[in-house]
Parts: C-alpha cells; structure tokens; sequence
C-alpha cells in the first residue's frame, strides 16, 4: 500500500491549490470579460453625404451605412450574419415627421438592397409604420402583393385582438410585427420630442402599439422602457439603424425646418438604450450650440433611458463608461 | 336586437371584439345606421378611413389654448394636455394640426344600440323608456377594468365608424320611439362638440339627452357640454386618490368638484361605484363616499354600487361578492342615503326603487327594465312623499 508522506502531501496540497486558483483565475478572466464587455455604438458620418444638392447621394448613403455596420459588428459580411434567407424582415421606419424628418427613403433603400444581397427575398422584406397615409407623406411608395419589397402601415393589416402586456403597458400590437417578422431592424430618426425630451430607437416603438397616446404623461417614463420588455418586440429586435441625416434639437416630433440640422450621420448598435444615450449627447450638443437649454433644464430629459436600463428591464445600457462609442 | 354593451356599469359584456363589431353592424343595421360599424373585408379593426371620407369627423375642438411654436393646451380635462403638432392628447382622438387643435370624432359613430335607460343606469329618468345610444372612440382615463376598450382605447380610425350627424342622431332617436339620446359606451367627454350638437338637434325634434361619464372634466367644459343635457350619471370609480392613479389613471378631486358643480347647475344627476374586490371595498371608503355625498349633494342622489366583473388590464380579481355589494348598501343607508341600489346582480331586491319613508316599493326593476312604476306626480302614492327624480316624459 503506498502512502504520501507529509513531504509529498505538501507537495499534491500546494500544486492542487495552485490548480485550484488556475481554475479560478480563468473563470474570473472570462466572468471579467463579460463583466467589462461594452455595447458599441457607431456614430458613421460623411460631410460629403449630399454633394452639393440638398438630398441624400444614393452611393455614399450606401456607402455609409456599409462603413457602419462594418465598424459595428467587424467584418464586411455583417448583413449574413444578421439576416438568414427565407426570415421575414421588417423595417419599422418613422414617418411621422412627412418628407422633413422622417427615416430617410434612400438609407431605407440601401438596407433593403443589403438584405436582398444577403439572400433575404424582396417580398420578405417589410417598410412599415402606423399608417400608409403618413408613410406615402413620408416619400415611401405603397406596395402591398407581388413580389417587391413590401410597404404598408399597420392600417392596412390591423393590430392583434389580444393585449399585450407589461407592467404599465398593455396593447394591441401591429399585425405587421406578429404575422409578418421574423426579424425587426428600427430605422429611427433623431430628434427632439416636446414630452419625452428625445424620441430616438426606443421610442419608436410607440409606432407599433394602437394606443401610444396613452403613454406620454410623464415623459413617457416608464411606458417606453416597459413597452420595449413586450417579448414580440424584444425577441425580434436584431439592429437600431438611426438616420441622422437629418435631425431635430428642439420643437419636435412635428417637423420644424428652423430647428433641423444636416447631421449627416447613422448611429447603429444592437443596444438600443446605448444608442438612445449616445443620440441624447448628440442633440444636447447641438442645443448648447444654438444656445437653448438642456433639456434638463426644461425639465424634459429622457428618462425612460434610465428605466430602460435598469435592474428590472436590462434592455441595455446608458453607463457612458459601458459604452463603446465608434465615429467613422 | 340589443347587444350587451356598457363601459360605465361594468356590466360584463359577453361579446368578444369581434362579437362586438358583428353585433355592433347588426345593431346599427337595424337602427338605419347603414354600415356603422362595418370592418372593411378581411380586416376585423379596419378603419373607418377606408371607408369613410375622413374630413366628414374633422372639426375644430372647443376647449383649448394655442400655445406658441404651434403647440396647444387642451382645456377639455384636468390632464390639461399640452401637445405639439401632428400629436394627438391622451385620448387619442384629438389631434394638432399646425397650431390647431380638431376634434376626429364629430358625428363618427361606432355603436348604436336602443337600450333601455335602466342600463345606463339611471333609475329615477323616465324609468321604462328607452334610449338611443351611440359612442365614438376615445376616452381621457385607461381604467384597467373598462368594460369597452375595444372603443373606448382605440383611435377612431381604429375601429370602423359611420358618419352619423347630429340631425340624423335626433331622426334615429324619433325613429326608434326614443325619448332619450344617450352618450355613452366610451367617454363622452372627449366628444364633446359632438354630443354638444347632437343634444342641439334632439332638443329641437323634442328628443332628451343624457351623458354616462366619468366627470372628469374642466368646469368651463363640463358647463357647455353638459349644460345641455337633460340627466347625468357619473361613474365615481372610488373615493381614494391612489386609487384613481393607478387603477384609472385619472384623479378623484376633479370629478368631485364635478359632481358639486352639476348640484349646483341642477341637473338630474346619479352616481355609479363600481365594486372591485380588494381595491375599493374597505368599509372605510364606503363610509367616506356615502358622508361626502351627503354632506356635498344630499340624500337624494341616487347611489348605484355594481357587480365587477374581470375585463382588460384587471383579470386576476374575482366577481365582486353580493354580500361585498350588501354590505356597501348598509353602510350608505346607515348614512342616511336615500336611494342607494345594488347593480349587475340580476333579480336582487335592491335594483327596486323603495319610498324613503313608508320603505313600500315604488319601481320594479327585472333586469335592466321597469316592471312596475307607481310614482304619481313625482310623488309616493302611498305616502305622498316626493321623490327625486325625472320622472314623466
């Protein structure tokens, strides 16, 4: 029978320990990646975006949104790996704002060619919003049948019978996001909003819900954060695209002309609070450029970003030190 | 042909959406409202701007403020809501245009039922009569047991809606041998300028008009719309303050001034508490609601506790008890209440209308229709003590 003397034991209990604390050392190495690891907004822009007309160049829209959603997630091949054919695509655009601030026809043209070249079939592929009449007013072309890229708004389809519902929400959702998405990408613009403060990625869904009039007391808070818990909305969320070619620092959401500046930019992420803190710092900028106040100070900041990342809805960050911040 | 169908009660409608729409076409098919309520083929919620010209709903809203930047300050309720343009308010059915603040519901019909006027409920208004009732969408609160949020929720061009103009909802009333036209179903007080109007039209052809609301209203408001109706039946929906934030979504304080201010304009006014199990029943607010109806608009003021029934955002509470709804009378009675009933228990003895003093029956009620009604020139005829109330056309 062998037996460990107190030499050889010292030896098993000391290379046993520093096992031990390999082993845990490298559990805490990955534990502290993921602790640390950050959600990456890309601010994409080009000065060069119009040329020397007022409307957007087709070629550097698409351009740039190629530099953003490379810059986003790494590599040139970024749509196929966001996109599988034979999903239903749905672009949740914002037309409120008719042809003066709403999501931008030519950027919304470019995604669409990059989903086609990603395999995604043209008639899987959905432009959307509310209403036709605010879509056809926003530069969209109605096209519901056949076999081309779809666009309609949820008049044309209706909203489910049923309730949705989440904590101080409860609403019928858009027949658009439940019978026609695989996969939502939001296609917000940036601007400013006269109750929320900001209206950006999050608040866009308010767009989806037949009843959003019931959720601006209070700065939208909590309604937007809670809205953006729906599980329709949050499983088929893949990619905030906002367009800020245009944007709004004061007066919105209606279009204000005097207020608008030729951002020229796209902010993308996968984190939608991250964008809505990064697209916030962008308007505030530009308000403390034109001399206004902060929207702090008009007592309008968008709250609904803090409820939005907090413990009970963990729909992402708005810790500046947690976010990646990209300009190309 | 009359569909189950009331908001302000809690009545538990038995219709499902569509249900509700097909009975809501049937209804109005009946009534001579061709097409109200219509959905457009194969969409169940189509809208009415499909079929509809909307520019026929659109007028300028009363009650409101300009604000500068073309934004306004709507004066209808107390949520006072300031909104930019191309926004609509709460209610979702009015909307800044430019600076301008329209009203989308002028004459937009989405219901139209004869009902009797015992399912409002008003008991002591022309008892045994009927009266035409009509809704358009849009409400100023979200109570989480609205019995119709289908319409009262929605925006108009949410649910299918017929033009149906103030001289035609008189002729419909004449038509239907209707004394009474009722606002009811969603929240009359956000279509004001419709009900305005059409009580304009009624009054001319000698029809009656009759609003069931939450009283939750500006006085200036409550004043011109309201002045012009011939009863009022208010849904006080608690006597708590929390409760009205966080169940209605609305506040307590305003509708009581309401309820003073309709004292005071002298109009014939009854009052609805719906009970809801654990969250208006305590003893403590029973008391504090039947005192401050007494103290504030007298013992007269008929008092309606009503059954709930689990509906919308409130599905996990069960029916309210009888006895919860028993004990709610005693406690109003023992404050010296007159007429204080029991709703939605079909057959229960309360529903009938008892002389205050000689305690002999005066009107009996099966179901939501008068069986009975002794009252003689206003009056018991056994005792001849008056009693309150509206009662002979």
């Amino acid at each position: 029978m062998r037996t460990m003397n107190s030499n050889s034991r010292r030896i098993f209990l000391k290379g046993t320990l520093a096992g031990a604390a390999l082993l845990c050392a490298g559990r805490k190495t990955e534990a502290l990646a993921a602790a640390v690891e950050k959600s990456r907004v890309v601010v994409a822009h080009d000065a060069l975006l119009r040329g020397s007309g007022s409307s957007v160049d087709p070629q550097r829209m698409l351009a740039l949104l190629d530099r953003a959603m490379q810059s986003l997630f790494g590599h040139d091949d970024a749509w196929r790996k966001l996109v599988r054919p034979g999903e239903t695509v749905s672009l949740k655009v914002n037309a409120l704002g008719g042809r003066g601030i709403s999501t931008n026809v030519q950027f919304v043209t470019a995604i669409c060619e990059r989903l086609q070249q990603a395999g995604v079939k043209p008639s899987d592929i959905v432009i959307w919003d509310r209403d036709s009449n605010e879509l056809e007013r926003a530069g969209f072309h109605i096209t519901m049948g056949g076999d081309r890229v779809q666009c309609y708004g949820t008049d044309r389809v209706g909203y489910e019978d049923e309730l949705a519902a989440y904590g101080s929400v409860g609403s019928r959702l858009s027949k658009i996001l439940t019978q026609r998405s695989n996969v939502l990408i939001n296609l917000p613009v940036l601007k400013d909003h006269d109750g929320a403060g900001v209206t950006i990625a999050l608040k866009n869904m308010y767009g989806v819900i037949h009843n959003p009039n019931k959720y601006h007391p209070n700065g939208c808070n909590p309604y937007v954060a809670d809205l953006n818990m729906l599980p329709e909305i949050r499983g088929k969320m893949r990619l905030n695209l906002c367009d800020a070619t245009t944007a709004m620092y004061e007066g919105g959401p209606g279009f204000k002309p005097e207020h608008c500046w030729n951002a020229n930019s796209l902010l993308a992420s996968t984190d939608a609070v991250a964008l809505d803190h990064t697209g916030w710092q962008i308007i505030e900028r530009k308000r403390a450029e034109k001399g206004y106040k902060t929207l702090t100070a008009e007592q309008r900041s968008p709250s609904y970003i803090a409820t939005a990342a907090d413990a009970e809805h963990r729909l992402g960050t708005n810790d500046p030190k947690m976010i990646s911040l990209v300009e190309v | 042909m009359f569909c189950e169908l009331n908001a302000e009660t809690g009545v538990k409608s038995p219709l499902d959406r569509r249900s509700f729409l097909k009975c809501a076409l049937a209804s109005g098919a009946a009534l001579g409202i061709s097409g109200v309520a219509q959905p457009a083929a194969g969409m169940p919620s189509g809208t009415a701007s499909e079929s509809e010209d909307d520019s026929r709903f659109v007028s300028e809203a009363k009650f409101y403020q300009k604000l500068p930047n073309r934004k306004i300050k709507c004066k209808l309720c107390p949520r006072e809501c300031a909104v930019g343009d191309k926004e609509r308010g709460y209610c979702g059915v009015r909307e800044n245009r430019g600076g301008t603040y329209y009203t989308l519901v002028h004459s937009r019909v989405c219901a139209a039922h004869v009902d009797p006027v015992e399912k409002k409920p008003l008991f002591h208004y022309l008892p045994g009569t009927n009266a035409f009732s009509l809704a358009t969408a849009g409400c100023n609160v979200n109570c989480k047991f609205c019995q119709n949020w289908e319409i009262s929720q929605s925006r108009p061009e949410q649910v299918p809606g017929q033009y149906t103009p103030p001289q035609r909802v008189a002729e419909l009333a004449k038509q239907n041998s209707c004394p009474t036209i009722a606002y009811t179903y969603s929240e009359p007080v956000v279509w004001s300028e419709f009900l305005m109007d059409a009580a304009d039209a009624g009054h001319a052809a000698g029809i009656r008009s009759i609003v069931v609301s939450n009283g939750y209203m500006q006085e200036e408001a409550l004043k011109a719309a309201y002045g012009k109706m011939d009863a009022v039946k208010i849904d006080l929906k608690s006597f708590s303050e929390s409760y009205y934030r966080q169940v209605v979504t609305g506040q307590l304080k305003p509708v009581l001034d309401s309820l003073v201010t309709l004292r005071k304009m002298g109009k014939w006014t009854e009052i609805v508490y719906l009970v809801i199990p654990t969250l208006n029943d305590s003893d403590e607010e029973f008391r504090g609601l039947a005192q401050w109806i007494k103290a504030n608009l007298g013992a007269d003021v008929p008092l309606h506790f009503t059954q709930y029934h689990p509906e919308y955002l409130l599905k996990n509470l069960p029916i309210t008890p009888v006895p919860t709804l028993e004990r709610a009378k005693a406690i109003a009675d023992a404050e010296g209440l007159h007429f204080v009933y029991i709703g939605n228990v079909p057959g229960h003895p309360e529903q009938n209308t008892y002389c205050p003093k000689c305690r002999k029956m005066l009107v009996e009620r099966v179901g939501f229709t008068a069986s009975q009604m002794l009252i003689r020139k206003s009056s018991c005829p056994f005792c001849q003590q008056p009693i309150p109330g509206v009662w002979h056309v």
